[in-house]
């Protein structure tokens, strides 16, 4: 499980100059039957980068997030991840090439408990199938920490315990079992990280609604993404949660991922993003630094503009 | 008067789960003992003569079934609840045509174990083997499983495409191809004259037979419930891994699953797989047990009686479905007087169930985990994320 990690992080250059594109938006038009949904988009993220996207109620935000995570097929045009085509795989297969996303309308599994809500995203580097999980007989050789430990200080209890220990140096332990360890310790180092930790073993339905939404990073994080894409993560939050949002999106970020953000909240986007693509009507209308982009006149016609959508 | 059936059954929830909390609270020793302790109750079961409980037998009633007999069925009715739940609770699939599994289990005992059956007669032919010649009863088995794990990939595959009420359509439709084709497959089958002379563990059934004999059904139960606490500790075992929380991500939001990385199709092909295998165990014993099968055991009915063994106790959770097969099996052969009826009365009860409480009657709760000590472990060395 840690190998895929080493083997896939490629090494940034020290020297500046223009970051590596991490993901790229090539001409993708996505139309539904005669409605256009996507009009021959294009723009790349950068690694490392705060990307927002921001656009208009029906603008194609979530569209071109569909399109990205392999929810949608575009009818012409490409996603390239690292080079690599995205576009005509499955939703799986990408999320295991490093990109994971969160929705606009919650989408958890509301009958999991957080923590197992999160244990399916850290389950997505693991490898216990069936057989693995019902006969245990793959057996890895753990770590010295991995060891049961001996606790008791003597009686029966303790010769119980040396004897798992033994057992555990000679024939290893089973995968599935280290691979359950690891899944929950991380889930549960990632509810602590985004600040819900105290209501791990509730089920996600019985979750306050800041805490469903935070949850849902959460299990983004889990499937150890390169590119996290939050689709209005601030919606429906206060001045003073979306103040924590922020902080936890710097976080991520600096966590040494890359983050597309679609947000509607102007100070927000602005205050967090380090560019910005402008979406109007399925096609892009500027692109460029948050000052840049706020001064656009097409920006301002489009979007700001409209109160409805600008004056959050 | 709903209102006042509602806050009883509330009270009866809460303080089901608060057993449940105070089990898992129990010192691990403890909740050993208790186990072993039930696991010894349910072997004990077929000679129960405990005074104060002898009136849960069906024979101390006029005209009753065998004891040990009815056990057998509740048994076998257990496993097949355990195998849908598989597929209806975790997976979230509705599978309507489950009896195609247990057909597809009895007759591959059948087939292959009876000197009767066209299959066996064939291969001696084949072979130039003696006529007595037939598989064993143990290499049946695993075949019945295998053939079983087979149908359910070959019936998923297609299939599983389909959402919802759509898979149950094609489901059911497939329960009842298996019973038509067993009734017409002359050749194969011997269509409806059935087939007899089905071996059990002590090959086919003869009056010599010491254990495994006709009359005496408390063998038969104990190696039923030999097979139900096995697959129970192996159910579980799938429950409580990645496989399990994939099953569940799927039945809650199959495109938020596909988004973090679980492949639905592959989970609940899994889950259909191991399902029909579980029912096909099941009908291996009902085969096994009765000797003869003929295609009119295995119709439609059974497959809705087996869904309702799941909805009424509870989907998604193993002691549920567990009691509600148990209590679908039993009662109408306890209460001789309302088995004319009985269909009318699951109807009834089915009911009942989805007004008062949709979730069946001990609905599925997730485990908590037990998170301090590993929190404070985690504190120390602290999970790369």
């Amino acid at each position: 499980m840690s190998d895929q990690k080493t083997t896939t992080t490629p090494k940034i250059p020290a020297q500046p100059g223009p970051k590596p594109v991490l993901l790229e938006v090539d001409e993708v038009t996505l139309r539904f039957g005669g409605v256009v949904a996507l009009d021959k988009i294009n723009f790349k993220i950068y690694e490392g980068e705060i990307l927002g996207l921001i656009g208009p109620n029906g603008a194609g935000k979530t569209t071109s997030f569909n399109v990205m995570t392999g929810v949608y097929r575009p009818t012409s045009g490409a996603v390239r991840f690292r080079g690599e085509k995205v576009t005509g795989r499955k939703p799986h297969q990408i999320s295991r090439m490093g990109i994971s996303r969160t929705f606009q309308n919650i989408r958890l599994f509301p009958e999991m408990t957080a923590l197992e809500n999160v244990m399916v995203g850290t389950d997505s580097r693991h490898k216990t199938s069936v057989p693995g999980a019902l006969f245990r007989l793959y057996r890895v050789k753990p770590k010295p920490e991995e060891l049961p430990q001996v606790t008791a200080t003597s009686g029966i209890v303790r010769t119980w315990q040396e004897i798992r220990r033994t057992c555990a140096k000679m024939f290893g332990l089973s995968r599935h079992i280290l691979e359950e360890r690891a899944a929950e310790a991380k889930s549960l180092e990632l509810l602590r990280f985004v600040g819900i930790a105290d209501r791990a073993n509730d089920e996600a339905r019985n979750l306050p609604y800041g805490y469903q939404r935070r949850l849902e990073i959460a299990r983004a994080l889990a499937t150890e993404p390169k590119l996290i894409c939050l689709d209005e993560p601030a919606a429906g939050f206060n001045p003073a949660e979306k103040e924590e949002l922020l902080s936890l999106i710097r976080r991520i970020r600096d966590m040494g991922l890359t983050v597309l953000l679609i947000e509607h909240d102007m100070r927000l986007v602005m205050g967090v993003t380090d560019r910005i693509v402008v979406l109007e009507f399925g096609r892009k209308i500027a692109e460029g630094a948050p000052a840049e982009v706020s001064r656009d006149p097409r920006v301002i016609a489009a979007y700001l503009g409209e109160p409805a959508d600008g004056a959050a | 008067m709903i209102d006042k059936i509602r806050s009883a059954d509330r009270r009866r929830v809460s303080m089901l789960t608060s057993v449940g909390d105070r089990f898992r609270a129990l010192p691990k020793w403890q909740q050993a003992a208790a186990i072993v302790a039930l696991v010894a109750f349910l072997y004990y079961l077929p000679l129960l003569g405990i005074p104060g409980l002898t009136w849960l037998r069906t024979d101390s009633i006029a005209g009753g079934n065998n004891w040990a007999g009815v056990l057998f069925v509740c048994a076998i009715y257990v496993l097949v609840a355990i195998g849908l739940n598989v597929v209806v609770g975790l997976a979230g699939l509705l599978d309507l045509g489950y009896i195609g599994f247990f057909a597809i289990g009895a007759y591959s005992v059948a087939l292959f174990g009876s000197v009767n059956s066209p299959v066996v007669k064939w291969i001696q032919q084949e072979f130039d083997l003696p006529p007595t010649w037939a598989v064993t009863w143990a290499v049946c088995l695993l075949l019945s499983i295998v053939l079983t794990l087979i149908s359910g990939v070959l019936l998923g595959w297609p299939t599983l495409r389909l959402r919802g009420d759509y898979l149950a359509i094609v489901t059911l439709g497939f329960g009842e191809i298996i019973r038509i084709v067993a009734r017409n497959a002359t050749g194969l089958t011997n269509g409806p004259q059935g087939i007899s002379a089905i071996p059990g563990p002590e090959g086919p059934p003869s009056g010599d037979n010491k254990v495994f004999g006709l009359i005496d059904a408390k063998p038969w139960y104990w190696l039923a419930i030999t097979m139900v606490l096995l697959m129970v500790f192996l159910v579980r075992r799938l429950e409580h891994s990645r496989v399990g929380r994939a099953w569940l991500a799927v039945r809650e939001d199959e495109d938020a699953a596909a988004v973090m990385g679980v492949y639905p199709f592959k989970a609940k092909l899994w889950a259909f797989a191991i399902g029909a295998a579980l029912g096909g165990l099941s009908g291996f014993l009902f085969g096994s047990r009765n000797a003869f099968i003929d295609p009119t055991q295995f119709n439609a009915n059974l497959s809705i009686l087996f869904v309702a063994m799941v909805v009424v106790g509870g989907s998604g959770n193993m002691i549920g479905v567990s009691l509600g097969a148990v209590l679908l099996a039993y009662l109408p052969e306890r209460f001789r007087e309302v088995a004319d009826y009985r269909w009318l009365a699951f109807g009834l009860a089915m009911v009942l169930v989805m007004i008062l409480r949709p979730q069946g009657l001990i609905p599925s709760r997730r485990r908590a985990r037990e998170l301090k000590d590993r929190a404070a472990a985690a504190e120390e060395a602290p999970a790369h994320v």
